[in-house]
């Protein structure tokens, strides 16, 4: 059994466009919600999103590979360039060293409303353009990243809804592992123009605070009114201690433990007992006591029925311990498919600078998050340990477990 | 549109589309070499003519076109077919 090391991470995010200014934000709180009246004009019952700059690409990829890439697809370059530069991993290295890629991804709106628009109007399929086929694909961020970089190991997408980030990383994990890469690029993307979240503020799961959009995501808190859609990329680069040690690369950390569960229920409603069962699969795979964690990220998006179940399983398998807990969805809003792996370089930042981010707006807590020790104001604190729970639309659960490199 | 007019106009979005400096556009210069075309740019460039001069391009009408001056010839003597019918 080898060894998981984390070597890179990089991010692209509502709260900065790398990792100093997020770790600035997370530090100080900083929200990145806006409203947004364009949502409201098309329909949206909420106007509120995680509001990000575009990425700037030409100059820097050429006009191939950026009409290729959606807009979640810049995001995931902008976040995989500034993890594998901290992996020390350059263009010539990956081409010649079998390095694989799992992204999470679920979705890819835009390209594909836009391009059978123009298809619709000129009825003529190739005044789509010849970039269209490879940005409507589910599995876009892999296909872009791994012609940039001359990948030659595994490549595929994890399409597992808002825990698609997380299982990229488990899955990558469980690969190295078991011996079968060395090193692979993890991370998660998400979209987050107009097409992408239609359907989901259907189902009003949105908050709907617009008056007050950096107080409108709030986890844990009695007051809560639904999520705020969020996204951008966040990657994670992993490989076995042995090839961490052989290049002489700095380690970030040391993924320990990968649990996951399906509910096996209702698609959207969650449960207790699937996400509980995903949190004590990771400690057993670590080989952990719960007492060991040292703080827990926690999936909690804002609404009333998924942060009260998770409040019971974090209590349920924790209990007494009661390590320090915080949702960074209370400033990123809900990343979707890329907040499993944005949650990973979160609470890596916060290990590296020995600080819980806050889980800003909690200020009254229900029933059940009374028991668990959220931090409500950033606390400075060591982290030897790490929990990182996202959970999906389906039942789909995943838990990772990360240590620190001393 | 006369022959300068169209030379004009597909050299703007040829430097546009693809990216390429203004010098290396010449009558004789290899269109596929210097725009550095591959099987999917061919894609883009029947949308672009076709977008611009309202003619109907087919991709294997590529095969004889090798320089930028049959390029400019092929469209002239589509875009008058186009006008007379």
């Amino acid at each position: 059994m080898n060894r998981v090391v984390i070597t890179g991470i990089g991010v692209y995010s509502c709260i900065g466009k790398n990792l100093d200014e997020v770790k600035d934000s997370l530090y100080n709180g900083r929200s990145g919600i806006v409203l947004d009246p364009v949502r409201k004009q098309f329909g949206y019952r909420s106007g509120l999103t995680g509001y990000l700059e575009k990425p700037q690409l030409k100059g820097i990829l050429d006009r191939r590979s950026r009409i290729m890439l959606p807009e979640q697809g810049e995001y995931a370059y902008m976040s995989t360039a500034e993890a594998l530069k901290i992996a020390g991993m350059d263009h010539d290295f990956l081409e010649h060293n079998e390095t694989g890629i799992i992204f999470g991804n679920d979705s890819t709106a835009q390209p594909v409303i836009e391009a059978n628009d123009i298809v619709r109007e000129k009825k003529n399929t190739m005044f789509a353009g010849s970039g269209a086929v490879f940005q409507t694909m589910n599995s876009t961020v892999n296909m872009n990243l791994a012609t940039i970089y001359k990948l030659k190991g595994i490549n595929f997408t994890v399409s597992a809804a808002c825990a698609s980030g997380s299982h990229s990383i488990g899955l990558g994990y469980f690969l190295i592992k078991h011996g079968y890469q060395e090193r692979i690029i993890c991370g998660g993307a998400q979209e987050v123009n107009i097409y992408s979240m239609g359907t989901f503020d259907a189902l009003g799961a949105f908050s709907i605070r617009e008056n007050e959009p950096t107080k409108a995501s709030r986890p844990f808190d009695r007051d809560r009114d639904g999520l705020i859609p969020s996204g951008g990329a966040a990657t994670v680069v992993i490989e076995s201690l042995e090839s961490a040690q052989r290049r002489g690369a700095k380690i970030l950390g040391e993924v320990i433990g990968y649990g996951f569960s399906s509910n096996g229920s209702h698609i959207s409603n969650p449960t207790v007992e699937g996400p509980l069962r995903s949190l004590n699969m990771s400690l057993k795979d670590a080989n952990i006591e719960a007492s060991e964690i040292d703080y827990i990220n926690a999936h909690a998006t804002s609404t009333p029925q998924g942060d009260m179940s998770e409040a019971q399983a974090i209590n349920e398998a924790f209990g007494e311990c009661r390590p320090p807990v915080s949702s960074t969805k209370s400033m990123t809003g809900h990343e979707c498919w890329m907040a499993g792996a944005s949650e990973i370089v979160y609470s890596l930042l916060m290990m590296q600078n020995n600080f819980v981010a806050p889980n800003i707006n909690f200020e009254n807590p229900d029933e059940f998050s009374a028991k668990l020790n959220i931090a409500d104001v950033v606390k400075e604190q060591n982290i030897d340990v790490f929990l990182s729970n996202s959970f999906g639309f389906g039942g789909t659960n995943s838990s990772l477990i990360v240590r620190k490199w001393k | 549109m006369n022959k300068e007019e169209i030379i004009s106009k597909v050299n703007e979005f040829l430097i546009e589309e693809f990216e390429v400096s203004a010098d290396k556009i010449t009558p004789d210069a290899p269109l596929k070499e210097t725009l550095e075309l591959d099987s999917l740019d061919y894609v883009d460039l029947v949308v672009i003519i076709e977008g611009n001069f309202g003619i109907k391009v087919h991709q294997e009408d590529f095969a004889t076109i090798r320089t930028f001056d049959d390029l400019y010839n092929y469209i002239i003597t589509k875009s008058a077919q186009t006008t007379v019918a």
